[in-house]
């Protein structure tokens, strides 16, 4: 389903090379949840980055679905990106302009789907669908993440990406938006590929796997 | 592939969010078309007013005029126009000296002596009424209102003109073509022609000009009987012109005036495209985080750009829209800043041609000033969405899309400019003085910046380095602001050192000792009596300057009349089918002689003749002898009352025409022309104006046929009329200076939530409010010193240049103006500045702080 091999990323920094991944190697099922974990500068949202497609490898191979992601140009990746893959953020990212429910619509929208019957329904299931019409700045962090979630599932992609999905929220709701994201995963199938640095979250993964200094230090099945 | 529809879509949301952001951009390009369409619309209504109004300037069909009485031949061809059904009128127009008896006022006035009928077309206005058409019964005159103002004159007071005297019957209300220009000279009076010859006044060496006025039957094309008798006209020195060949000149001469207004307000439009361009990159950084998501969901790079130039193009066609509605309600105040200039009555009407020709190039210059900071979406990578202060490296490199705007930018610069201009040279050239200018202007700001890096001035207290290390903070508007206020700057300060020069030029005149009233046509049997006069009121005397009508009988062994009959000559031929330089074979030259050069004159080649054995020899003014085509050693024949006189160019001279003195085309050498029959120029100088009213009138009583020219009226005149042109541009300039306020303004809005958290941030860590408004003191302070010293440096090259080239005068610097305009600058900005930053001083740090 997701696989990449011998990844490496290198930025020129100050004049001299910086490693941030180094020879990653693993391989994701389908339907699968994994957690990454590790310290802050450990790798793991470049690691992200490269395995959604948004950034080149310096050296290695990312496969998404099939499809080698170090072949294709920009454009290409975008429209992978559009049809396999959602994404969940730190800061949620909302587009502050559009509201709740045109959030949801976008990336159905850049299908060229019509998407209101599909997005109603999502944001009926994260609970929201009362306040599709709300802009994002009216919308309190936990139910930003909750439409950002809605968002993320609306294409039924293959797999998700969540990077600190709970970082800028307390305890309880944090737990509530995993519960639900734990809960799409079964659902719908969709491979769930978490990043974190809380252990309690990485606990609800079926598979763990951590990073330090680039490399990658365990990998463990629940 | 992303959808079209989500293109529009997203399009149509972002709008929902984006007018107050894009206000700025809506702003610049308002201001922008708002000037262009004023000219491009008061243009149409001058042209469609020439064409409205050019018969009745002309008066006639034909006008046949002559600087000489008509010849036996002139006056058959005019009886043969009439007996084929046409209606001639005769029109003499000269100046001569009126007198009031009553109130002894005297005056020199423009007498145009007419014959029953004049004008066919277009009416002469008079108060009363009665009096124009009454006009012919008696010895009866009706004036300009400004001479029986000056005179103290009123309706039914004797004006004497010459020998006889004429009752005042009424003054003339409007009469076609009535302008500033032509009553300089003195204003206007008619009278009855059948009474011209009792008046005495034309005597030997008077000037005049002997006009006849054609109305031809119905039916008869004006232009084939102009063509007709045009050749045979010419040889008789009788110019003929139609009323299509008045309005195309008339035309011609109104476009120059509204084209270099047009380049003013082109110069506001492209100001304001520097406006768009920073609105939309503070526009973009601002959206970086939601193309980043959108990115990261799959949205490709050029449909997200089509996203937002299309916000850009909907921002600025309101922009547009909005700012030809306000070019439509300024364009009413052209017509009357320019009165007195414009030969016509514009009536202001609404053209929808030049509003939508301003609507079309506002968006289309506001695209390509947005294309810069549009093409950057390209360049948001998607992984910003996920790294939040993920800075790109900072690589700005030009690729070939952004070549491609900026060479695009360029091009529709130069042919915007050759548009407005009328010709590409003229379009090229400003296009290059405008970049030039911009050159200079960021070329100050990148110099101020890297100075405030380089030298940061360590020694100096905390405050004042902060301030001057915000010049080159990331993102910082230096260079926005230098070209926004530099600009309005240096466009001001050209125009005031172009006016200061130009009055200079004239006020030379008012020296003290330089003579300011010339008598004319003072008969040579008159000439002891005057300088008996002149001393007897202890008034200087200068000449008297002899003065010798004469023609050119033929030009390096060819006669006059060939030349004029020949269309094919190098010049070409104008609307009349006359040689372009036609004037100087057919005009009437009044030369002197004299053995010595004067001072506004300059022998450029050849030598003067100083007292040497000089046998016919004359010295050329060097721009007629290029009209004629000739150079020093050619022949030219005059023909003096008759008389042959053979001569050979001694040399060429350049003159300074601006310092009304007694100047001539033509200089003989002494020796040539003594005993040809003459009058003479005498100069003199009195000092209070009422003083010359009274010499005026005692000559005017004793000596009719002399007139005096108060060239200190004359110059006043003039001043007025500059000023009036000068008005008309600062208008102009005025659209310039509010685009530039408006960009600064936009500049300063951007960067200030920042600037309010960084001072709420320094007072919490101690800072006083005085210590703050240092910061920004010293900040603003620079920028309007770079902005104002670089914008006095640009008029000064720019206003040298326009002395130099276009004006062909001398160039003195004017410091007073140019420090007043410093100041006002300096103090503008740090005003702005100090105002835009109110926030940081007042609002308490906490809530500044908490307010995320």
């Amino acid at each position: 389903m997701l696989s990449c091999a011998s990844l490496t990323k290198t930025y020129a920094s100050g004049g001299r090379p910086l490693t941030v991944l180094n020879n990653i190697t693993l391989e994701v099922d389908p339907g699968a949840f994994v957690a990454v974990l590790g310290p802050s500068g450990s790798g793991k949202t470049t690691l992200l980055g490269l395995l959604a497609g948004l950034d080149r490898p310096t050296s290695g191979t990312v496969h998404l679905d099939g499809q080698e992601i170090g072949a294709l140009d920009e454009d290409r990746r975008a429209r992978l990106r559009a049809e396999k893959v959602g994404f969940v953020f730190q800061s949620f990212q909302l587009i502050p302009t559009l509201t709740a429910i045109e959030n949801v619509q976008v990336p159905l929208e850049l299908r060229g789907e019509v998407a209101r019957a599909r997005a109603v329904e999502l944001l009926t299931r994260v609970g929201l669908d009362d306040r599709r019409d709300h802009y994002p700045a009216q919308l309190s962090g936990g139910e930003q993440q909750r439409v950002a979630l809605a968002r993320a599932f609306s294409t039924r992609p293959r797999v998700l990406f969540a990077d600190e999905p709970t970082g800028n929220l307390d305890t309880a709701t944090g737990a509530t938006i995993i519960d639900l994201m734990a809960e799409l995963n079964r659902d719908t199938g969709t491979t769930l590929i978490l990043v974190t640095h809380d252990l309690e979250l990485a606990a609800r993964a079926r598979r763990t796997i951590r990073l330090s200094g680039g490399r990658l230090v365990t990998d463990t099945a629940a | 592939m992303t959808p079209p529809g989500f293109v529009l879509r997203m399009a149509v949301r972002e709008l929902r969010a984006a007018p107050r952001r894009l206000l700025p951009l809506v702003g610049s390009v308002a201001i922008g078309v708002a000037a262009l369409v004023a000219v491009a619309s008061f243009a149409d209504n001058v042209r469609d007013s020439v064409r409205a109004q050019a018969q009745s300037l002309l008066g006639a069909d034909l006008a046949l005029t002559s600087r000489r009485p008509f010849t036996p031949v002139a006056r058959g061809v005019l009886d043969s126009i009439a007996a084929s059904g046409a209606r001639v009128a005769r029109v003499t127009r000269f100046s001569a000296m009126a007198y009031v008896p009553r109130t002894t006022g005297s005056r020199l006035v423009q007498i145009e002596a007419v014959e029953p009928g004049y004008p066919f077309y277009g009416k002469i206005v008079t108060v009363p009424a009665a009096a124009w058409s009454g006009l012919q019964e008696g010895r009866f005159v009706v004036a300009d209102p400004s001479l029986l103002a000056a005179l103290g004159a009123r309706v039914g007071d004797t004006l004497s003109l010459g020998d006889t005297r004429f009752t005042i019957t009424g003054s003339i209300e409007s009469a076609p073509g009535n302008t500033g220009l032509r009553t300089a000279l003195g204003p206007k009076v008619y009278i009855p022609a059948r009474f011209l010859g009792e008046t005495r006044l034309l005597g030997f060496g008077s000037r005049a000009e002997y006009a006849a006025f054609v109305q031809l039957a119905p039916g008869r094309p004006a232009q084939a009987v102009a063509d007709r008798y045009r050749a045979p006209m010419r040889a008789e020195r009788v110019r003929v012109r139609t009323v299509a060949e008045d309005r195309n000149d008339l035309e011609d001469t109104l476009s120059r005036l509204t084209r270099y207004l047009g380049l003013v307000g082109l110069v506001a439009l492209l100001l304001g495209g520097i406006g768009v361009s920073s609105a939309m990159v503070v526009f973009m950084r601002q959206r970086r985080e939601t193309i980043a998501v959108l990115r990261c969901l799959g949205a490709g790079a050029w449909p997200l750009l089509a996203v937002y130039a299309l916000e850009a193009a909907v921002m600025a066609l309101a922009g547009s829209v909005i700012g030809a509605a306000g070019g439509m309600a300024a364009q009413r105040a052209l017509p009357r800043l320019l009165a007195g200039l414009l030969p016509i009555d514009v009536q202001p009407r609404i053209s929808w041609s030049a509003a939508a020709a301003g609507v079309g190039v506002g968006v289309w210059i506001a695209l390509l000033f947005a294309a810069m900071p549009l093409l950057s979406v390209r360049r948001v990578p998607p992984l910003a969405a996920l790294r939040q202060p993920y800075e790109s490296e900072g690589r700005r490199r030009l690729d070939a899309w952004g070549a491609a705007a900026a060479l695009a930018l360029v091009a529709s610069c130069v042919v915007l400019a050759a548009w407005q201009a009328g010709s590409w040279r003229h379009g090229a050239v400003f296009s290059a003085g405008i970049a030039v200018a911009l050159l200079v202007l960021w070329g100050a700001a990148w110099a101020l910046a890297a100075a405030a890096r380089r030298w940061a001035p360590t020694r100096l207290p905390y405050v004042w380095r902060q301030g001057v290390a915000n010049l080159q903070r990331p993102s910082n508007q230096t260079a926005t602001i230098v070209l926004a206020i530099g600009f309005g700057a240096f466009l001001l300060g050209t125009l005031l050192l172009v006016q200061a020069n130009l009055l200079r030029t004239l006020r030379l005149t008012g020296g003290p000792a330089r003579p300011n009233l010339v008598l004319f046509d003072v008969q040579p049997d008159q000439r002891l009596a005057i300088d008996r006069l002149l001393g007897d009121g202890g008034l200087p005397s200068v000449g008297p300057v002899p003065i010798v009508p004469m023609r050119l009988q033929s030009v390096k062994g060819r006669p006059v009349a060939a030349i004029l009959a020949d269309t094919s000559n190098d010049a070409g031929a104008d609307d009349s089918g006359e040689p372009r330089n036609g004037w100087a074979f057919r005009r009437e030259y009044r030369s002197t002689y004299r053995d010595t050069i004067v001072a506004s004159e300059r022998v450029v080649k050849g030598s003067w003749w100083h007292g040497k054995e000089a046998a016919g020899e004359v010295s050329l003014e060097s721009e007629v002898a290029g009209e004629l085509g000739v150079t020093v050693g050619d022949t030219i024949v005059w023909d003096v009352q008759g008389v042959e006189i053979p001569t050979r160019v001694a040399s060429l001279r350049d003159v300074e025409w601006a310092r009304f003195e007694p100047n001539f085309f033509v200089v003989f050498a002494p020796g040539i022309i003594e005993t040809a029959p003459q009058s003479f120029a005498i100069l003199t100088r009195i000092e209070r104006a009422e003083d010359r009213g009274v010499f005026q009138r005692r000559l005017a009583e004793r000596f009719p046929n002399v007139s005096t020219l108060d060239l200190s009226s004359v110059q006043q005149t003039l001043e007025g009329l500059i000023s009036r042109v000068v008005l008309a541009i600062r208008f102009m300039a005025f659209f310039t200076l509010a685009t530039g306020a408006l960009v600064l303004a936009g500049a300063l809005a951007t960067s200030r939530f920042q600037r309010v958290r960084e001072g709420a941030l320094l007072r919490t860590l101690g800072a006083t409010r005085a210590q703050l408004v240092r910061v920004v003191l010293a900040e603003y302070l620079s920028l309007g010193v770079m902005a104002s010293v670089a914008a006095v440096a640009l008029a000064l090259a720019a206003a040298w240049a326009l002395a130099r080239f276009l004006f062909e005068g001398e160039f003195t610097p004017a410091p007073l103006p140019l420090a007043g305009l410093v100041l006002a600058v300096v103090g503008l900005t740090v005003g702005v500045g100090l105002l835009n930053s109110r926030d940081v001083f007042r609002r308490p740090p906490l809530e500044v702080l908490r307010s995320e």
